[in-house]
């Protein structure tokens, strides 16, 4: 196939015409003198269209064109976790190597680590003549201190074990099994192998069960819970905080594996991620963030094609380990940079736009990237999941433009921000109207299971609140807060306790920047609490200034970043000291009531 | 094909120049396009195919026919000249010169498209600049590498508040001042001239390099004119070590540029007309600013924009602050209200000023301080909605400090001199000097120890 030489005919852009017949949709090219390589997005007689990753400055018609022979393929295998890769799966430290601070052209550049060995141990039970099926683990290396990778039987591979290596030191290309199929053919097996990015990776059975992903954010934990193996979308005005909430899930789920997308944003977020992250601790394990984490980049200045397949490229990469029993989260940021590839790539090719200038295809690409999300029983029998949490970022904040109106028909979780919260420094600015999750009945099982039966009741009536605050701060803007009943206005200020108490959270904060599912339900329970004993001495006759004005209530707010996640014990406390700051008020109205009577 | 002179055009339409019959001219290459006068203008293969070439020509297609214009391909890219003698000159979009010299002659010739930056080889942003304005230094810290646009409208004083920033900052404790590129498309000749004698003025037109394309200068210009100035300021940060301010005024005509020669291309509109690759387009311009870990000098970059209707959600600064790391908004009400620079303080921000303030960068307060302005003036600007509805005696004793707040932050912290220089240090006394207005219990983003410290209602209860 190698052997077959085109042409180029037209270059436009990122889209370069060439002559090559025989060539398939989704096969690579190599085009140009620098070899630029590309992914043929369509044919027309002996005309193939190919999308190149690279950009095309000095391509010229009559230059030559080569087949690759295979799609665009991730290679899956240990040394993934702690690298940064760029959307073709080239490690970004390599680059910097061979090409220095500037990303050249044509580099070829292995995904793995070629030079480093891992020690690898076979699967117990498994000997010459094991009947061997796509997926089964035929043994595992240790990635990093807390992530064993398991070595996976590519997904279509099966036949009998003829060979399996010993326990020892070997590099990715070393051949550690053999497999013969039904037909004779002999499949040695490596420590790593390939699949195509744009074909999701094969399972068992999609399995329904549902435990809440923790992020440790109490205003999606809380209120708008998302399950392992769910879908969530952020959208948010620029400003909104989008990066910040999306670093915070990346920094303190309790997922398996992390992988972080930057599809499309700046260059310095990145950084910030690569220079922090080797500082954190995983709350859950104690060991470095930086060990269950990897991260996708393709910064708004790098080609954009290579942005279009950098999504594909992640997904694929956290299929990769669902397949092997992990938890997988990966966050992109932003799936509207993807869109606008997306779009890029269409304009160029002339297809004719629907919604400001996107392709009929948007919707069903979109919900088939998000379909790849989902928690599976895997080919070995196991259990593992892939959640999905995607930025959007509406052009204008608007909600109803074509990306984020398509995404609210996918995704469960709608998380979305409000540039008003963020303009008054509210965050994580997530909108409690606006936000919604599919996923909050499932959760409450586990919630009721592993943390408190009230926590369904809890939510909603905190929700309540939140909401009957708003209705009453449109009235008080009108007409000033006298116009409010003591009760009404007793309401507001149990919503704004909740606003500061609860729902705001730095992530520079160092003892509020996780919070453990019994914090948050400690602190929800404390403010909720506090409002039932305000509202009892309203009903006994106290005036409402009386409550506005106990010391409590700014002790309460800060509460949150006084109480650590290993202090929900103190928080307790806190709850029965405040009920004896209300006492005095209790007895002083009761006693004039008696008087009276 | 090199050197070899073409009449094959085949049509010419905004600024674009169709060549049929040349076979295997390269994406990007440079052209030369010489008219029936013999006048020649610069262009640039922005599509090319067997059958015909597409020519952007910088300089604009007007006053060229078909018959008697001819195409030279130089097979090469678009490049510029750099040395240190870039240092004082002022050229037009192409990198010739507009003030008379001889051209720049030198042997480093880099491609002014760049190429992108590895996101592995930066270091994040984090020395704080001081620009001896309150509103920035305080509330809204650049810091170097950062890129921080000015949100601006017709008519408000962004040329002003630009020139500013470029006379006062520079990094406490160094003594060498920025290096400044100065890059203009699309403005007037008195905003250009406006610049060049505040720079003549302050003695500084030596460590400056000015690009510009003025109002009347072929639109086209202005699409090339970032990119060579942005290779300039590459070359004098990275090559030479300096610390560069690129100074970028006015983005939207830019943008409008982009979209003038989208529409001749026939690329498909994404919204008002401006084409779905504007977003990437001006990511390749911002994030040329930055650090890198291996290289001394850094790029800071101030982007002046102005929002057509003063609309923020208009795509040019919609997509700029997607990009960009914050924004300085200025408001139409405060220029009005006689307020310089009338900075808008609820929708401006900085998003890397946290790694460049606090303790052993400028005061450990400082964080605190700016979140308690910030969040209290937004709500005495609630109160002040409020009161003009109800009045001001209905509102409690609280609510009527925190007017008075509102107009003190308007008129004491956010006014300031054009000339004047306040240090940081000035800058928060002057913050808790304007905080002590409101009673410490309403300042719940500090901590006990700032009030202690820096908070004056003591000292006012102990005067007799």
């Amino acid at each position: 196939m190698s052997a077959v030489l085109g042409r180029i005919i037209e270059v436009n852009g990122p889209i370069v015409t060439v002559f090559l017949p025989q060539v398939t949709v989704g096969e690579q090219v190599r085009v140009g003198e620098l070899a630029l390589v590309g992914e043929v997005i369509g044919r027309d007689g002996g005309r193939a269209v190919v999308q190149v990753y690279e950009s095309t400055e000095s391509l010229a018609p009559g230059q030559s064109a080569v087949p690759l022979g295979h799609p665009l393929a991730a290679e899956l295998g240990p040394g993934l976790l702690g690298n940064i890769f760029d959307g073709l799966q080239r490690p970004l430290t390599e680059i910097l190597k061979q090409s220095g601070d500037r990303i050249a052209r044509g580099l070829t550049v292995a995904s793995l680590d070629r030079t480093r060995l891992w020690h690898f141990e076979p699967a117990p039970g498994l000997g010459i003549g094991s009947t061997i099926a796509g997926g089964t683990v035929i043994g595992a290396v240790s990635e990093t201190e807390t992530v064993m990778h398991r070595i996976l039987v590519p997904p279509d591979v099966n036949g009998e074990l003829m060979n399996l290596a010993p326990a020892g030191e070997y590099g990715v290309e070393q051949v550690i099994a053999q497999v013969r199929s039904r037909d004779g053919t002999q499949h040695p097996l490596r420590l790593y192998h390939r699949w195509p990015v744009r074909k999701a990776r094969p399972y068992g059975r999609r399995d329904q069960a549902g435990v809440p992903l923790i992020t440790g954010q109490r205003v999606l934990d809380t209120f708008f819970p998302l399950l392992k193996g769910g879908r969530a979308a952020v959208p948010g005005a620029f400003g909104a905080g989008k990066t910040m909430v999306q670093q915070q899930i990346a920094r303190w789920s309790n997922a398996g594996i992390m992988i972080y997308l930057g599809c499309g944003e700046r260059g310095n977020e990145l950084v910030e991620i690569l220079e922090t992250f080797p500082q954190l601790t995983d709350p859950y394990t104690g060991r470095l963030l930086m060990e269950r984490t990897l991260l996708v980049a393709n910064t708004s200045n790098m080609p954009v094609v290579a942005r279009e397949a950098s999504i594909y490229m992640g997904v694929t990469l956290a299929e990769y380990y669902r397949d092997q029993g992990y938890d997988v989260v990966m966050v992109a940021d932003s799936i509207s940079r993807w869109a606008e590839a997306l779009r890029e790539v269409a304009g160029r090719l002339e297809q004719m736009p629907v919604e400001e200038g996107h392709p009929a295809y948007l919707a069903s690409r979109l919900s088939a990237f998000y379909e790849r999300a989902g928690r599976v029983q895997t080919l070995a029998g196991g259990y593992g999941s892939v959640s999905l949490i995607g930025a959007v970022s509406p052009p204008g904040g608007d909600f109803s433009e074509p990306v984020t109106s398509h995404t609210k028909e996918i995704v469960q979780a709608f998380w979305a921000l409000s540039k008003e919260l963020a303009d008054a420094r509210h965050y994580p600015a997530i909108d409690w109207t606006e936000s919604y999750s599919g996923y909050v009945d499932a959760a409450a099982g586990w919630w009721a299971k592993n943390v408190d039966p009230r926590w369904s009741a809890h939510r909603t009536e905190a929700l309540g609140l939140l909401l009957q605050s708003d209705e009453l701060a449109r009235i008080v803007n009108l007409v000033g807060p006298e116009a409010l009943s003591p009760a009404q206005r007793w309401v507001l200020e149990a919503a704004a306790l909740l606003k500061e108490g609860l729902l705001q959270q730095s992530a520079l904060d160092d003892v509020d920047s996780f919070c453990s599912p019994e914090r948050q339900f400690a602190l929800l329970d404390l403010l909720l609490d506090l409002y039932h004993q305000g509202r009892d001495l309203l009903g006994k006759g106290v005036p409402v200034q009386r409550l506005l004005q106990l010391p409590v209530l700014g002790r309460a707010r800060r509460a949150k970043s006084v109480y650590s996640n290993g202090q929900v014990d103190g928080l307790k406390v806190f709850a029965a000291e405040m009920r004896d700051a209300f006492q005095p008020l209790s007895l002083e109205y009761a006693r004039s009531r008696e008087g009276s009577a | 094909m090199r050197g070899e002179e073409y009449r094959l055009g085949s049509a010419l339409r905004g600024g674009l120049l169709f060549v049929r019959g040349v076979p295997g001219v390269a994406l990007g290459d440079r052209v030369v396009v010489r008219d029936h006068a013999g006048h020649t203008r610069n262009g640039q293969v922005i599509r090319t195919s067997e059958e015909v070439v597409l020519v952007q020509v910088l300089e604009g297609t007007d006053g060229l026919d078909l018959e008697r214009t001819w195409t030279r391909f130089l097979e090469q890219p678009f490049e510029i000249a750099l040395s240190q003698e870039l240092m004082g000159r002022i050229f037009n979009g192409v990198g010739r010169p507009r003030d008379d010299r001889p051209p720049l002659v030198s042997s480093i010739r880099r491609n002014v498209n760049g190429s992108p930056m590895n996101p592995a080889a930066r270091t994040r942003p984090r020395e704080f600049i001081q620009t001896g304005i309150s509103t920035i230094d305080g509330l809204y810290s650049l810091v170097r590498g950062q890129k921080l646009p000015i949100f601006s409208g017709p008519g408000l004083p962004h040329n002003r508040l630009a020139a500013q920033i470029v006379r006062q900052s520079r990094i406490i404790g160094e003594q060498t001042r920025f290096a400044v590129v100065f890059a203009a498309m699309g403005v007037s000749y008195a905003d250009a001239h406006f610049f060049q004698d505040d720079f003549e003025r302050d003695g500084v037109l030596g460590n400056v390099v000015m690009y510009i394309n003025l109002a009347d200068d072929p639109p086209i210009e202005r699409l090339i004119l970032p990119r060579t100035a942005l290779t300039a300021a590459e070359y004098l940060a990275y090559d030479l070590g300096m610390h560069v301010m690129v100074i970028l005024t006015d983005i939207t005509n830019y943008a409008e540029a982009l979209r003038e020669v989208a529409m001749a291309r026939g690329d498909v509109p994404a919204r008002k007309g401006y084409p779905g690759y504007l977003y990437s387009d001006l990511a390749e311009i911002f994030e040329r600013a930055g650090r890198i870990r291996s290289r001394s000098g850094s790029i800071t970059m101030v982007p002046v924009l102005s929002m057509p209707s003063d609309d923020i959600t208009h795509p040019i600064p919609d997509l700029t602050g997607y990009i960009t790391e914050g924004q300085i908004v200025l408001s139409r009400e405060l220029h009005n209200q006689g307020v310089y620079p009338p900075v808008d303080l609820l929708p401006s921000l900085s998003r890397v000023m946290k790694d460049g303030i606090g303790a052993g960068e400028t005061r450990e307060d400082h964080p605190r301080v700016a979140n308690q302005i910030y969040a209290s003036y937004a709500r005495a600007i609630e109160v002040r909605n409020l009161a003009s509805i109800i009045g001001t005696e209905d509102l409690s004793e609280t609510d009527r400090r925190y007017l008075e707040f509102a107009r003190s932050i308007e008129t004491q912290f956010v006014t300031q001199g054009e000339n004047e220089d306040r240090s940081i240090i000035d800058t928060l006394t002057l913050a808790w000097q304007l905080l002590s207005l409101l009673p410490p219990g309403e300042l719940g983003r500090v901590r006990e120890a700032d009030l202690v410290k820096y908070h004056r209602q003591k000292q006012a209860a102990e005067a007799p």
